[in-house]
């Protein structure tokens, strides 16, 4: 694939993510809270977003399975690690924690920046730097927690 | 446990999810890559010669959806983040930090990971979800 064909391509599934985001309702960090509070009025529309991602998601990674080149030839990377430790748990669970009190994970929040929310600028620009704190420490920290 | 049907929305959010599950599958088939927002924009953090303008193209995209999707949609008015601005930032510091020391978020792992049956997912989806019901669980019922 030309590399300037594969910038715009990467845009526009940008574009294409976060449309869907944006029309799954996902994009408002209240409807998460909702979804998250199941001892309150609980609305459970997240897990039709996940369902209708997780189909779609089955068959095309069922059929890139099958191959080992993507359509243009380049090489299809699977993530290596399938290892199942407690960096991973630990994480998710810090991940988990901000999720639940923000409304926000990553997609939705570079979404709602893109449409102006100071809130969501805060948010994203913490998380960059929550990012670049894994970069400088994280190895470290793997290290000492085994 | 009491569903809200007023604010519950089946269809939408499963039509958006399909476009998500679309948007997954170019990502595999064009670019050889599982799609996860905090993945691609985590190597931002360290910029490499030849690993960042992808990246970059990939942010302007989801940056400018709602340019595409305040068409139909009044964007605005339906995003509504009810918390203070030193919650916002524990809540930025522990998403970024949390879902890079977990391998990804609820892209990377709750749909992708789901969709190829990885078990490592499952688990960090269990995790993250838990850790959110429990969270909002404490900030809406118990502080």
């Amino acid at each position: 694939m030309k590399h300037s064909f594969g910038l715009l391509s990467q845009f526009a599934i940008g574009l294409i993510f976060g449309l869907g985001l944006i029309i799954s309702g996902m994009t408002n960090p209240q409807k998460i809270i909702h979804f998250l509070d199941l001892a309150g009025n609980w609305d459970p529309s997240l897990i039709f977003v996940m369902l209708g991602g997780i189909l779609v998601g089955l068959a095309s990674f069922y059929l890139a399975s099958k191959r080992t080149e993507t359509w243009f030839g380049g090489l299809i990377q699977w993530p290596k690690s399938s290892q199942i430790d407690r960096h991973l748990i630990i994480g998710s669970l810090l991940f988990g924690v901000g999720w639940g009190i923000a409304g926000f994970c990553p997609g939705p929040a570079i979404v709602a920046l893109g449409s102006g929310h100071e809130k969501a600028f805060v948010f994203t620009l913490m998380m960059l730097v929550g990012m670049l704190i894994y970069q400088w420490f994280g190895n470290d920290l793997k290290n000492r927690l085994h | 446990m009491q569903i809200d049907w007023t604010a519950f929305t089946p269809i939408p959010a499963l039509l958006g999810g399909v476009i998500l599950g679309l948007a997954a599958a170019l990502y595999i088939h064009l670019h050889g890559r599982l799609l996860g927002v905090s993945g691609i924009v985590g190597g931002l953090t360290k910029p490499q010669a030849g690993d960042w303008a992808w990246r970059l193209s990939f942010v302007v995209g989801l940056l400018s959806s709602p340019l595409l999707g305040g068409l139909f949609f009044d964007l605005h008015s339906v995003l509504i983040i009810d918390a203070g601005w030193g919650a916002l930032i524990l809540a930025g510091l522990l998403v970024g930090f949390g879902a890079s020391y977990g391998s990804g978020c609820t892209s990377g792992h709750g749909i992708c990971g789901l969709a190829r049956l990885s078990a490592r997912s499952l688990v960090a989806t269990i995790a993250f979800m838990g850790a959110g019901f429990f969270t909002v669980f404490l900030l809406r019922h118990v502080f």
